[in-house]
């Protein structure tokens, strides 16, 4: 038990300096940035501001974890923020109560997530098309659902989902956590995580050990569907009202960006969620950080593409032999001691 | 008639259907006008399409092209304000920069053995801050030079107009026909897309394809701003985003495989000329929405992509 949480803590150390260090940058400009206050049971602060924040790229970043630990990708997310938004607002104007609402929005998710899943798992489309698919389509179809009009809605339970507070932290923090928490627990506590690499390691070699690869497959684009759909509902409760064209716009990137800092290959394999929940809360520091500092937020982009070409030369297999290559005398000297 | 003209075939089968059937409905449609409007309105996205149909048919993916084609204009706004330097001068210049960016995609893709997903999504993010960074606001481009460029055209019988920018894109899709077909150059292109193992055993240069493929979609897409700001006449660094997308779609309903290594240049011109079939439809119609062009994209993508799976599948059958 000691040695897994040893394992964990070693795995996601860079994650967590590269946060420390990011916070620490920006709380050395302004000295007043960890203080926080609670007001009227809710608790107000720079931190709480970018865990909430966070929380849309936050949710995508669990299900992407999963779809590129399967060597896949799903470029449909913010797409399907959008439907899944347009679904509970058009759902919450009609009178609907609130359990319907969410579970015809969450429905939508997942029906998003089976057709995609099909794409890759069934017909066998590589993952970047077949997710393009509904990338291109899914905002016509959210505009199709809300009638071209921004739709606005003032459904009290709606909109504490994205406004309310829950145990003193509001409640998107509340619910990626917790929904990060119940997905690791799941892949973790049972044999769902391993077998989700061994695909993303060799699709074909798992198929021949008896894997059931399609269901797996399914399953993991089913929960990115369901994932952008909470994440979905959240944006929608947070301006009380559906945009299809601006829901969820380049979430997908930021998300894939998250779990690509969380140190998961994209070319599959081995995940940890955890470490993409923290790429995501890094992201989301460094945008808080831009925009306290004045700079303006356009710099964001070319910090992203930097941190991008940074990773990616860490990550790189040329550089990894050639790092090995000198490590290895090291390595050496340590054996003959 | 061999599996490997199917896809195009039926594109261009589509195109015909499509075309008689809203010319059934509304005959205007068959003027020369509606057909120079088509090729003037789609020239950027064309030229850029052409570098996305080389990237593709070598395998690869090139998600950069929009934010070039923004940071392009903009790059043009500002020189052609700030500076006294002619016009053409600065064509020559944005045109270096684009080709230089591409080239280092390419080489980080080729020598990183990076993803050239992720590779050209680093390549987006930096370009469009790049064109945030020199200006956030519109910048009209005001020189006589733009104008008397606007100014050439080729009249066709009954009206239309062939602008400069609509013949320039028809001269890039011929240009690009002859590069992928008839040159050592495309038939590089055709084998990286079978596979960089075997082409490289077969004697292929890798490393300079590759880069070249990336360049080649960079120098285009920094062509394509040009156009868009001849189009615009302004800069704008939130123009034309998601035009990856739209030349991703006209490449594969244009009949190019995804996976590389099979499609047409000429197939692209089909592709891009149903999605603008779509769009003047819809401005036909008048009481259609807009987003129905999205919807119905996704549709014929959908529908080719199958497609592809299945001739595919029976070409697979047909050799086992």
């Amino acid at each position: 038990m000691i040695r897994t949480v040893q394992q964990l803590a070693l795995r996601l150390l860079p994650q967590v300096i590269a946060l420390a260090i990011v916070l620490a940058m920006i709380a050395a400009v302004f000295p007043g940035f960890f203080s926080f206050s609670l007001q009227n049971g809710r608790l107000y602060g720079s931190i709480i501001d970018i865990l909430n924040r966070g929380a849309p790229v936050a949710l995508l970043a669990i299900g992407m974890t999963v779809v590129i630990a399967t060597k896949g990708i799903d470029l449909s997310v913010g797409a399907v923020m959008a439907i899944c938004g347009a679904v509970a607002a058009a759902s919450a104007t009609h009178g609907n109560p609130l359990v319907v609402t969410l579970a015809l929005a969450l429905a939508t998710g997942i029906v998003c997530g089976i057709w995609n899943g099909f794409l890759v798992a069934v017909l066998d489309i590589q993952p970047i098309i077949a997710t393009l698919v509904l990338m291109v389509a899914g905002r016509g179809i959210a505009q199709l659902v809300t009638e071209g009009a921004i739709l606005t809605f003032n459904d009290e339970g709606l909109i504490f989902i994205g406004g309310g507070a829950f145990g003193g932290l509001p409640m998107p923090v509340v619910i990626w956590i917790v929904f990060g928490i119940a997905i690791t627990a799941l892949v973790r506590r049972t044999a769902l995580g391993m077998l989700i690499e061994a695909i993303g390691i060799n699709r074909r070699a798992s198929t021949l050990s008896g894997i059931q690869t399609p269901v797996l497959l399914i399953a993991a684009y089913t929960l990115s569907g369901l994932c952008a759909a909470i994440a979905g509902v959240i944006a929608a409760a947070d301006i009380r009202g559906a945009d299809a064209n601006n829901a969820g716009l380049w979430l997908e990137l930021d998300a894939i960006l998250a779990v690509v800092v969380g140190g998961t290959s994209l070319l599959g394999g081995r995940f940890s969620i955890a470490a993409s929940l923290l790429g995501a809360m890094i992201i989301q520091a460094i945008n808080t950080g831009i925009l306290l500092s004045g700079f303006p937020p356009e710099f964001n982009l070319i910090i992203k593409a930097v941190i991008i070409v940074v990773i990616l030369v860490v990550q790189s297999p040329k550089i990894r032999t050639i790092s090995s290559f000198f490590a290895r005398p090291a390595r050496q000297n340590g054996g003959e001691r | 008639m061999k599996p490997k003209y199917l896809p195009l075939a039926a594109t261009i089968a589509i195109f015909i259907l499509a075309y008689a059937v809203c010319a059934l409905q509304y005959p205007a449609m068959l003027s020369t006008r509606v057909v120079g409007n088509l090729l003037t309105d789609n020239a950027f996205l064309g030229i850029a399409a052409v570098g996305m149909t080389f990237v593709i048919l070598s395998g690869g993916i090139d998600l950069s092209i929009g934010s070039v084609i923004a940071f392009t204009g903009v790059f043009l706004a500002v020189v052609l304000e700030h500076t006294s330097i002619h016009p053409l001068a600065a064509f020559v210049l944005v045109l270096a920069i684009t080709t230089v960016f591409g080239m280092v995609m390419g080489a980080i893709i080729h020598y990183l053995e990076m993803p050239p997903f992720i590779v050209t999504l680093a390549g987006m993010f930096l370009a469009r801050g790049m064109a945030f960074v020199l200006s956030i606001d519109s910048i009209p481009i005001k020189h006589p030079f733009y104008a008397t460029m606007k100014s050439f055209y080729y009249k066709l019988p009954g009206g239309g107009r062939i602008t400069l920018i609509g013949g320039l894109m028809l001269l890039v899709f011929i240009a690009g026909m002859v590069l992928a077909h008839r040159t050592r150059f495309g038939t590089n292109v055709y084998a990286l897309g079978g596979g960089t193992q075997t082409s490289r055993l077969m004697g292929v240069p890798v490393a300079r394809t590759t880069i070249l493929i990336y360049a080649l979609s960079g120098f285009l897409a920094g062509l394509s701003g040009i156009v868009f700001s001849l189009y615009t006449s302004a800069g704008y660094s939130l123009a034309a985003v998601g035009v990856e997308l739209d030349a991703i779609a006209a490449v594969v309903i244009g009949g190019t495989l995804l996976t590389g290594g099979a499609g047409f240049v000429g197939g692209t011109l089909v592709g891009l000329l149903i999605q603008g079939l779509i769009q003047t439809y819809i401005t036909f119609d008048g009481s259609l929405s807009s987003w129905w062009t999205k919807i119905l994209i996704g549709l014929l993508l959908f529908v080719f992509i199958l497609m592809q799976k299945l001739i595919l599948y029976l070409s697979r059958k047909k050799a086992g």
